[in-house]
């Protein structure tokens, strides 16, 4: 009976979350979706507490309540902006309580003397493996994304050779434990050796590829809650994780094509190093066109159609309320304004549309590059605030460049672009931007938000 | 049909289930999506909770009461933040001077 009772409660969550996840898919019912998800959890969670064999509520109790004080800051008090890394933690809490619980349950199966047989051997490895690699790389994510740990990739002549040593190291203590599964040094040892992998695999890589890494490392995360629900024999735990695991898949797929690199290259982490390579077209000979607060504000004011391009600088200026208040002005003024969003500009996968829903621009203003693209050709202003690589037109026409063949926004298609930048560093991957010196386009240099804020107040005037 | 098996065909249909919503989300919330995912995820304190309470040994207790405290924690947070960013997402209110107003991408 109780056992029914602890069965339907998962199969009540696991609806739940499909549900949920199903309504996400449209951006005015996603809450409640979410809000149906967590009743699933809530299900889920009521249903577990009744498993016969927990006998000892007392650290249950305990870490619930301190989990809980924990998790609310996490929840209300993490700014926008720092979305990424919130996300990289939360990826590193569930990988480690994933690990955690198959060393718990190693340990228990060994301590009896009854060695698990090779089934859940495999499982548990596999856990372990995943589990320590995100939960190592996860972190290494967050601090590069918080800036504790220098965003520049860190490599080093023969780094994947190493990195491919280790883990073909790594595999070879998991065919050792799933072989043997009374070989306690190898199940400890590949702990160790994981949770140094997942370190190595995310170092080399710069903070603009980080919305692949955090995908992926998502998918490894969910696969590792699978191979816990393998281990335990716990169904809900393997729907719950290939949820997260397809999420994260999906997502690095978009993301690599969106970055033009084929999935196998993500796959082994191997990115970051060879764009650090690139290096193309040097810009001597070429001029820039500098333009002021005042002159850029004319063109604002009198355009028909102005096509916002926001990149991860708009994030880092916090400029995202002075974007949305200059997008008011303009509107106001009778014209049009619409935002092109690159699947990979921000720091994560659609991070550029929660800063801008959280700056009260509304959804439906938001569009992806496939929509907009096309609309370029009559936009009067192409406005570029932080925004670089995504609207190279060298990864169009160049070659030799290493974002060829990378999807960019048409900016170099608009009647005139305008763009905010702090100075003429080259973006991320080095690589100068010959949309820079078309004539068409204007500079305006300085910080993006002082900048805004300078041509709202301009327009005004106007 | 050993439960091995069954629990590998969970695995496989439910992968195929969430490929087939999951790649459905549009763009504009694949934020939330991750996050989401992330919160859910937290379902290993299921796991967790087994481990603390079901007194095996010190070691097991005390791995399992970690696991709970960073399971909850992710699952608190996560849940909380999920439903702060859906919650800034809005439609234009404004006059419908604008042009037709557009579905969410791939939405319908």
């Amino acid at each position: 009976m109780r056992e029914a009772f602890i069965q339907a409660s998962y199969l009540a969550a696991s609806v739940l979350f499909i549900l949920g996840l199903r309504m996400l898919t449209r951006p005015d019912k996603a809450r409640r979706g979410m809000q149906l998800a967590g009743v699933g959890m809530l299900c889920a969670i009521v249903g577990t507490l009744l498993n016969h064999t927990i006998v000892d509520y007392r650290w249950i109790i305990g870490g619930l309540v301190l989990g809980t004080i924990i998790g609310y800051p996490m929840g209300t008090r993490v700014p926008m902006t720092a979305m990424p890394q919130r996300i990289a933690l939360s990826l590193t809490l569930s990988a480690l309580a994933a690990t955690l619980v198959g060393i718990a349950e190693y340990y228990t199966l060994m301590d009896a003397g009854t060695p698990p047989g090779r089934a859940t051997m495999t499982a548990l490895g596999f856990e372990i493996m995943l589990g320590c690699i995100t939960v190592a790389g996860t972190i290494v994510a967050a601090g590069k994304l918080q800036e504790w740990l220098p965003s520049k990739p860190l490599t080093y002549k023969g780094q994947n050779l190493l990195n491919g040593v280790v883990f073909a190291g790594i595999v070879a203590l998991l065919i050792t434990v799933i072989a043997a599964p009374a070989t306690q040094w190898a199940f400890y040892t590949m702990i160790g050796v994981s949770l140094v992998f997942g370190a190595m695999l995310v170092l080399p890589i710069g903070g603009a590829d980080m919305p692949v890494v955090v995908a992926l490392l998502n998918s490894y995360s969910g696969l590792a809650s699978c191979a816990t629900g393998f281990a335990i024999g716990n169904v809900i735990l393997i729907i719950s994780g290939s949820l997260d695991g397809s999420s994260g898949f999906i997502l690095s797929v978009l993301m690599s094509k969106a970055m033009n690199r084929s999935f196998t290259n993500v796959l082994f982490g191997a990115f970051g190093s060879e764009v650090a390579a690139g290096g193309t077209k040097s810009a001597e000979g070429l001029t820039v066109r500098s333009i002021g607060v005042e002159d850029a504000a004319i063109q604002l004011a009198y355009a028909q159609l102005v096509i916002v391009i926001p990149g991860y600088g708009m994030a880092v200026a916090q400029a995202q309320h002075a974007v949305r208040e200059l997008a008011e002005l303009v509107e106001k003024r009778g014209g049009e304004v619409k935002f092109a969003v690159h699947p990979v500009a921000g720091r994560m996968p659609g991070h550029m549309n929660v800063l801008l829903a959280e700056a009260n621009v509304p959804y439906d203003k938001l569009y992806d590059m496939d929509e907009i693209n096309s609309e370029f050709d009559r936009a009067d202003v192409a406005l570029v605030i932080g925004a670089n690589d995504v609207v190279n037109p060298a990864a169009r026409n160049d070659k030799s460049s290493p974002i060829y063949g990378m999807p960019i926004l048409n900016a170099d298609h608009a009647k005139s672009v305008i763009v905010l930048k702090r100075g003429m560093s080259a973006g991320f991957a080095g690589i100068e931007n010959e949309l820079f010196y078309d004539k068409r386009t204007s500079m305006l240099f300085g910080d993006a938000k002082t900048s805004l804020t300078g041509l709202v107040g301009e327009i005004k005037n106007v | 049909m050993s439960s091995q098996i069954l629990e590998l065909y969970v695995f496989v249909l439910a992968a195929f289930v969430g490929y087939m919503v999951i790649s459905r989300v549009p763009a504009l919330l694949h934020t939330p999506l991750m996050a989401a995912t992330n919160a859910i995820a937290g379902i290993s304190l299921v796991g967790s909770l087994i481990a603390a309470g079901a007194a095996r040994n010190h070691v097991a207790t005390i791995l399992g009461f970690v696991a709970v405290v960073a399971a909850t924690s992710n699952i608190v947070g996560g849940f909380i933040i999920v439903d702060r960013m859906l919650k800034m997402f809005k439609r234009d209110a404004g006059p419908a001077k604008q042009a037709p107003a557009k579905l969410p991408p791939s939405g319908a």
